[in-house]
């Protein structure tokens, strides 16, 4: 199983590394001191299992799991006893270790990861239900944005605009990636340039649809899935 | 009083001289930083952060053995974080000293 830690504590990175390289079924691919690093890589590869550190500063271990539309399974670990209940919460975590992590416990820990994914595929469509907004990095923040704000997603080169009602986010990524994120039944890509929030169109002229006050072009190819996606009278 | 020592470590490291190494190198490079910084939060009576520094060394304070010392920053880090009367401020403190004298030492002696 392939595996990130992220933890602030370079100690505690070490640690986790450690007990992982006696663990035959466990790879380390990488180790992150802060969340939006790891945010970032886990966008961009396929992880099996995070050792995920609960108490970071500015961006707790519970807040970057909420940023993950299909999470990996989760050990979480931690100096604080008080959290089990809250982590727990979360389906994707398998299990909760209390630093310093004793190697016995560590074991357990791993034991229950490959009985653990049979729960997760039964759950997993529950979970992707309940994600209702995305998190994007605007100038190393995490800044959460609902899904139903979004007005029009706008490709800009390696960057991409995002635009709600009062505000305009630019964010280095693609549309492609943004669109996978985002719910196929409010979002429809109309333009190799654009994807746009159904609910948010005013009117539709040939070749463009006006959303607030952007027209936004469609293309022909677009076009036919758009009209099949209006509730014509 | 509790004397640090490094059960934990040979434990874990089974042998492992470098990750031995390192961790002793990486506590005795951090350790120092992270206490200066709880001292001046503390004195500027920012207690969150001050509660976060104490999250932290007290990770520290059980590597290296001390396990009622770890106890101790639990209860102080909570009463920092819920602006109790504080009371663990002193100990706390020993303790770190006691560490920070201990990996003040070369890596050979320590370990």
């Amino acid at each position: 199983m392939n595996c990130i830690i992220v933890d602030d504590d370079s100690a505690a990175r070490l640690i986790v590394a450690k007990l992982c390289s006696k663990a035959s079924q466990l790879n380390v691919l990488d180790e992150f001191s802060n969340a939006i690093e790891a945010i970032k890589y886990l966008n961009e590869n396929d992880i099996d299992v995070i050792f995920l550190d609960i108490h970071m500063p500015t961006f707790s271990g519970f807040d970057f799991i909420k940023t993950l539309k299909n999470p990996p399974k989760i050990i979480l670990t931690t100096s604080d006893k008080n959290f089990a209940l809250e982590a727990f919460e979360y389906p994707s975590v398998v299990d909760y270790l209390v630093k310093p992590i004793e190697q016995a416990r560590f074991e357990k820990a791993v034991n229950k990861l490959s009985s653990f994914s049979v729960q997760q595929e039964k759950s997993s469509s529950s979970e992707g239900d309940a994600i209702t907004e995305l998190y994007v990095n605007v100038d190393r923040r995490l800044v959460k944005i609902n899904f139903s704000d979004i007005n029009i997603v706008e490709a800009k080169g390696d960057y991409i605009r995002i635009k709600t009602d009062d505000k305009s986010h630019i964010v280095h990524s693609t549309l492609k990636k943004i669109e996978d994120k985002l719910p196929d039944d409010m979002f429809l890509k109309v333009h190799r340039s654009y994807v746009i929030n159904l609910s948010k169109i005013i009117d539709i002229e040939d070749n463009s649809v006006l959303i607030k006050q952007d027209i936004i072009p469609v293309s022909r190819s677009n076009r036919s899935e758009l009209m099949k996606r209006l509730n014509l009278l | 009083m509790e004397e640090p020592n490094l059960k934990y470590i040979k434990e874990l490291s089974e042998g492992d001289i470098i990750f031995e190494n390192k961790l002793i190198s990486v506590l005795k490079k951090e350790l120092p930083i992270e206490y200066e910084e709880f001292l001046k939060n503390f004195k500027e009576q920012n207690f969150i952060k001050t509660a976060d520094n104490v999250h932290k060394l007290k990770h520290k304070i059980s590597i290296l053995g001390l396990a009622k010392g770890y106890e101790e920053a639990s209860i102080f880090e909570n009463d920092l974080r819920e602006r109790k009367e504080i009371k663990g401020y002193e100990s706390f403190v020993k303790n770190i000293e006691i560490l920070i004298d201990f990996l003040s030492a070369p890596l050979n002696k320590i370990l």
